[in-house]
């Protein structure tokens, strides 16, 4: 057992030390520390898209049409999802005759994979990110943007008009918006002068809490916060951008042949690249895992909301308050028709992009 | 130009109009929308608030005077059979077997007074095909064919949905014919009597 005896529990604040910690654990020559790294953002993923993503989102579209949502399963049907997953591994695996067996196999996969993987540069806390890369915000939305390639194998591979129309939509959208995305995260990564992800959040830290957040730090961060957000809708899939899965034309879009576990993953793939892309604007705008509390005078919010394990809550009610905010859009905008969905991206995102860029390279160069 | 920047400015503004109700129905959704009808007052004020009803558990009350399931009340049925005309899809069945003498006093009388003159050992009504039009109803002479509020009567076997509402066991209708054939055969040989002895 090499476990360190002094495991830093709530006590210190030194960077990534969980994480290394566990990595180094290596028992009987077997990496298992590596693999509970890994494991932790899988299990969040799934318990958080079984809950606040399905129930949730459930709930909360049910609350603004004045409907009760899912009851009868469980005390306020709390049970729903569970019910949901069993009857989804209980479904037989169709892989329909005339489909491209193996892009329809491996479509869902890649989806997975790539929503998964971003995870690995998610700072969970100032101890725990699973790979501190010094490029972890370019990796980042570099493997987000690798969704496009499942999207488009299961959307191809389904062999079924409908989901390679929703593959190509998707595929379209989701690369014209990676460019408005990349230059607002360019001005985040410009305030900080790192692309690290820890980097990020210890930059954003200090006394006054928020007022350290660099959306608060420069008086153009509002923008590139805005269009990234809008940008992270569209990537992820999500109405007012949902026209890849467009239900009331194309069915289901790109996973309309799917059913059973290869749906449930899909799902699983949409809901984590939510928090991924909720949890990318938290940490470039909003401070990560900081604290937005200010010390005032004996008040000392700022100082008592700090720690390993406040990290780990401040990050998530984060990413859940922008996955709200996502839903929220969701229940109240129509969706765009597909030429609207390109003027917004090149017509208005993508300008107004290069003037936040070209804005915030002045502010950081001659105000501050 | 100016165009482009007032077509981003209204985005804006409708945006978040459409949030700001979406948002009102979601922190509403706390309570529940009144019960107010169509005929009060308040109807047009009660915006907010959650629609469901959990239905099995909760349900709209039926109207009075509304037209649900049928019922008859058999010891009021004088078997005339005008329901059985009336209906214009044919879905009552009656069978009627005439009282004897001795009998009218066992058979006995309607609530109104009336004395029943007909035994009826089948009274089938099939809800299943039953449209609720209600002429049954209207036709009555004894109001004993009624609407009652239940509205949810659905039944997994179809055979449930006949329900039958005659008052006599097959065996006692079969007695009561008997009954009813010997005395017609004792008033026949009576008649013939009666002629040859005038």
């Amino acid at each position: 057992m090499n476990l360190p005896i002094n495991f830093p529990m709530f006590m210190s604040m030194s960077l990534n030390s969980w994480s290394d910690a566990l990595s180094q654990w290596v028992p009987f020559g077997v990496p298992l520390g590596l693999v509970v790294v890994a494991a932790i953002p899988l299990v969040f993923i799934a318990l958080y898209a079984l809950t606040y993503g399905v129930y949730g989102e459930r709930k909360i579209s049910a609350f603004m049409q004045d409907r009760l949502g899912p009851m009868e399963v469980g005390f306020w049907g709390l049970l729903q999802t569970l019910a949901d997953i069993l009857k989804l591994l209980q479904k037989e695996d169709i892989v329909n005759r005339d489909a491209d067996k193996f892009l329809f196999v491996v479509g869902p996969g890649i989806l997975f994979v790539g929503a998964f993987l971003a995870f690995a540069v998610l700072p969970f806390g100032p101890e725990f990110i699973g790979a501190d890369l010094n490029v972890g915000l370019f990796y980042a939305i570099g493997i987000v943007a690798l969704e496009v390639v499942g999207i488009l194998a299961a959307g191809w591979g389904s062999n079924n008009k409908w989901a390679l129309y929703g593959a190509i939509r998707s595929v379209a959208q989701i690369v014209s918006y990676e460019i408005p995305a990349a230059i607002a995260i360019l001005c985040g990564a410009m305030m900080a002068g790192t692309l690290s992800m820890q980097q990020f959040s210890v930059l954003q830290q200090g006394e006054y809490g928020f007022l350290h957040f660099f959306l608060f730090q420069n008086p153009i961060a509002w923008l590139p916060f805005i269009i990234y957000f809008i940008a992270s809708l569209a990537e992820t899939n999500r109405a007012p951008f949902d026209i890849p899965e467009a239900e009331s034309e194309l069915v289901a879009g790109y996973f309309t042949e799917y059913s059973g576990m290869k749906f449930a993953v899909i799902f699983l793939a949409e809901y984590g690249s939510m928090f991924m892309v909720s949890a990318i604007i938290s940490i470039v705008f909003l401070g990560g895992w900081n604290s937005p509390l200010p010390n005032i005078g004996t008040f000392t919010l700022n100082d008592w909301t700090t720690g390993p394990v406040w990290g780990v809550f401040w990050i998530a009610s984060k990413g859940f308050f922008f996955i709200f905010i996502q839903m929220w859009l969701r229940w109240t905008l129509p969706r765009l028709r597909v030429d609207q969905l390109m003027y917004l991206c090149w017509k208005v995102l993508t300008p107004f992009a290069f003037l936040a860029f070209v804005l915030t390279a002045v502010w950081e160069i001659y105000m501050k | 130009m100016s165009e482009y920047f007032r077509n981003i400015a209204s985005g804006v503004t409708t945006i978040l109009t459409g949030m700001g109700i979406t948002l009102r129905h979601f922190f509403n959704a706390v309570r529940r929308k009144g019960d107010a009808g169509i005929d009060e007052n308040a109807y047009f004020g009660q915006v907010d608030g959650l629609v469901t009803l959990q239905y099995p558990r909760e349900a709209v009350p039926t109207p009075q005077n509304a037209r649900y399931r049928l019922y008859n009340d058999i010891d009021d049925c004088i078997g005339c059979g005008q329901c059985v005309r009336a209906c214009p899809i044919e879905c009552i069945t009656m069978e009627t077997i005439k009282v004897t003498k001795d009998d009218l006093e066992v058979c006995g009388k309607t609530s109104g007074g009336q004395q029943k003159r007909f035994w009826v050992p089948v009274f089938d009504i099939d809800i299943a095909k039953c449209m609720t039009c209600g002429i049954c109803v209207s036709v009555c002479p004894t109001e004993c064919l009624v609407h009652t509020p239940v509205s949810d009567f659905s039944e997994f076997d179809r055979d449930n949905m006949l329900y039958h509402f005659g008052n006599l066991t097959e065996l006692e209708a079969e007695a009561k014919r008997k009954k009813l054939a010997e005395e017609k055969k004792v008033a026949a040989a009576q008649k013939a009597d009666g002629s040859t002895e005038k």
